[in-house]
């Protein structure tokens, strides 16, 4: 069926009542030349000849599949079951948008479902909502939701400088306007102790990285603690792989618990779509941002899904709402439900592991060459930082001469780490890749 | 259904109530409004405490239907909150005027309540919003 939007009667009558002559005298403003350039495009090729050109021009990029990957700084490269895009690949579920009449889509809701109790059992949260476009907005909706906690009365928010700087300048971003101070980056020196010093009566929330942005572990026993006597919510960022290993925001007592979800089965893909997961305390979830799907049963007893507190978004509460995301990240979620079952408890676990064992052999074998330094003695999960004798943009240049894409120039963000490099090591880096990097930032130490 | 009335009410436009016992007044949403509303489901009441101007939103009532704002009649400071509505929400739907108070607040300017409703003002206003298909 042909679309037609409208009669060449209908366009006439309009021409006529604004006084024009004919379309293209609507773009008169437009300087003459530029109107109607002449586009000179090479001749037809066929659909064999194009594909061979697209594909010499793909191949003239540098990916992770043919380059040794070290670089991480919030976004992962970590291997992904091939049952993750069979399932992602079906129609039913690629083609949903996040659904509008909720209750008929079973299928949508029981997956998002399935997402939000394995994230709750991930973080050891009581409730997680449908998801988020990613870690940062995620963060800033944590911050809203903290603000609305304190029913608007507090006006403070205390950010770790170890959060990635992005999520940071996020939180500022979306709260500009709302009459809030964040503070608590300005410097690296503020350590945690520090951060709780600056949580008083008039702020909202404390937010941590864990592992923070420089890929440190933490200890966090009696913040949640100090935090909450001021009557301020815990909120703790982490990664999600990491809770194979490490202990989670939910025995740390945060209130709210969030981050970039994209380990989880989604690729780098040049950074998006990705997946902001969010969970809280139940006892907030009337203030808590995005969709939730819940489980029921219908009349005769089956079980059924239903999205539940939908009286708290925009569609009904209008400039009220909690937030104006209705919408979810539904493909990227299904892909971390299908990634995080796939593996199971004992495979998350065990990416872990491999992500720990073989960040600290890379870090040991490097902080063994004389030009560079690495810290050994923080603990650290995935990523390490390690001072480089030259300019961080200099050392990457020379290692993708060896194929190997380098580590995150921390100058960038933080003025008292340059020449400092963040590498990232995780299962995807083989033992002869990391002995690669090594010999080579050896060589372009002295080049 | 008919719309009740409490004589012993104050009424504002948007459908609250207030009924004054010496310097104190208690506050609720009226019968027209849980009708309105259908199932409440949860009310989210203010901290002791806290205090409001007269018109200002102080809580939240939520239904199946809706989630919508609950706005103080006369201006005040919350000195108590229904801690029964948390377990039971539909005391607001079975009793609005008694059992389903949300707030006690000590009245700021008792001429501030010159500007509510009588209750058979009320009624009349409240059945004519009925009339014209809701509120």
């Amino acid at each position: 069926m042909t679309y037609v939007p409208h009669t060449a009667a209908e366009r006439r009558q309009m021409l006529d009542r604004i006084g024009v002559q004919s379309v293209e005298d609507l773009f008169s403003v437009v300087p003459e030349r530029y109107r109607f350039p002449e586009v000179i495009l090479p001749k037809p090729l066929s659909e064999l000849e194009i594909m061979a050109e697209l594909r010499e021009m793909s191949e003239s990029n540098m990916d992770t599949q043919h380059a040794a990957c070290f670089l991480g700084a919030g976004a992962y490269n970590h291997y992904i079951p091939s049952v993750v895009d069979h399932i992602l690949s079906r129609s039913e579920f690629y083609t949903a948008y996040t659904p509008y009449q909720p209750e008929v889509s079973q299928g949508t809701l029981q997956s998002i479902f399935e997402y939000q109790s394995m994230i709750c059992a991930l973080t050891k949260m009581d409730v997680c909502n449908a998801s988020h476009y990613d870690g940062a907005t995620a963060m800033a909706e944590a911050v809203i939701m903290a603000h609305s906690v304190a029913r608007g009365k507090r006006r403070k928010v205390v950010i770790a400088p170890t959060v990635h700087p992005e999520y940071r300048q996020t939180v500022r971003t979306y709260t500009q306007g709302m009459g809030l101070t964040v503070t608590g980056d300005e410097t690296l020196e503020n350590d945690l102790e520090a951060l709780v010093n600056l949580v008083d009566e008039d702020t909202a929330c404390l937010i941590v990285q864990n592992p923070d942005f420089l890929g440190r572990v933490h200890d966090l026993s009696g913040v949640a603690d100090a935090v909450h006597a001021k009557k301020a919510l815990l909120v703790i960022a982490c990664d999600p792989i990491s809770l194979g290993l490490y202990k989670a925001p939910g025995d740390w007592d945060a209130d709210i618990a969030l981050g970039e979800g994209q380990p989880l089965g989604s690729p780098l893909s040049f950074g998006g779509p990705y997946l902001g997961f969010f969970a809280c305390k139940e006892e907030y979830v009337r203030r808590m941002a995005g969709r939730l799907v819940g489980q029921t049963v219908d009349t005769q007893g089956r079980r059924g899904f239903v999205l539940t507190l939908a009286t708290r978004e925009q569609h009904i509460r209008r400039e009220r709402a909690t937030s104006n995301i209705c919408t979810n990240q539904g493909l990227n979620a299904l892909a971390a439900a299908v990634y995080l079952a796939a593996l199971g408890r004992c495979g998350l676990a065990r990416v872990a592991q491999l992500c720990y064992h073989k960040a600290h052999y890379a870090a040991q074998a490097i902080s063994v060459l004389d030009a560079y330094d690495v810290d050994l003695a923080t603990p650290f999960f995935k990523e390490f930082i390690v001072r480089c004798p030259k300019p961080v943009a200099e050392i990457n240049r020379g290692l993708l001469d060896y194929e190997i894409i380098g580590g995150y120039d921390l100058g960038q963000v933080y003025p008292e780490l340059e020449q400092h490099m963040l590498l990232c090591v995780t299962e995807m880096n083989s033992a002869a890749q990391i002995a690669d990097l090594v010999e080579a930032l050896e060589e372009v130490a002295h080049d | 259904m008919a719309i009740k009335v409490d004589p012993r009410c104050r009424y504002t436009k948007t459908h609250e109530w207030v009924r004054v016992e010496g310097d104190y007044g208690y506050v609720g949403i009226t019968d027209f409004a849980q009708q309105q509303l259908s199932d409440i489901v949860y009310v989210e009441v203010p901290e002791i405490g806290d205090t409001f101007s007269k018109g200002e939103v102080f809580g939240v009532v939520e239904s199946v239907k809706a989630a919508s704002d609950c706005y103080l009649p006369v201006a005040g400071e919350i000195v108590a909150v229904n801690e029964e509505l948390e377990d039971s929400p539909d005391l607001v739907n079975r009793d609005p005027y008694g059992d389903g108070w949300f707030v006690k607040i000590l009245i700021e300017d008792p001429e501030e309540l010159n500007d509510l409703m009588k209750p058979e003002a009320y009624r009349q206003y409240a059945e004519r919003a009925l009339q014209e298909g809701g509120h």
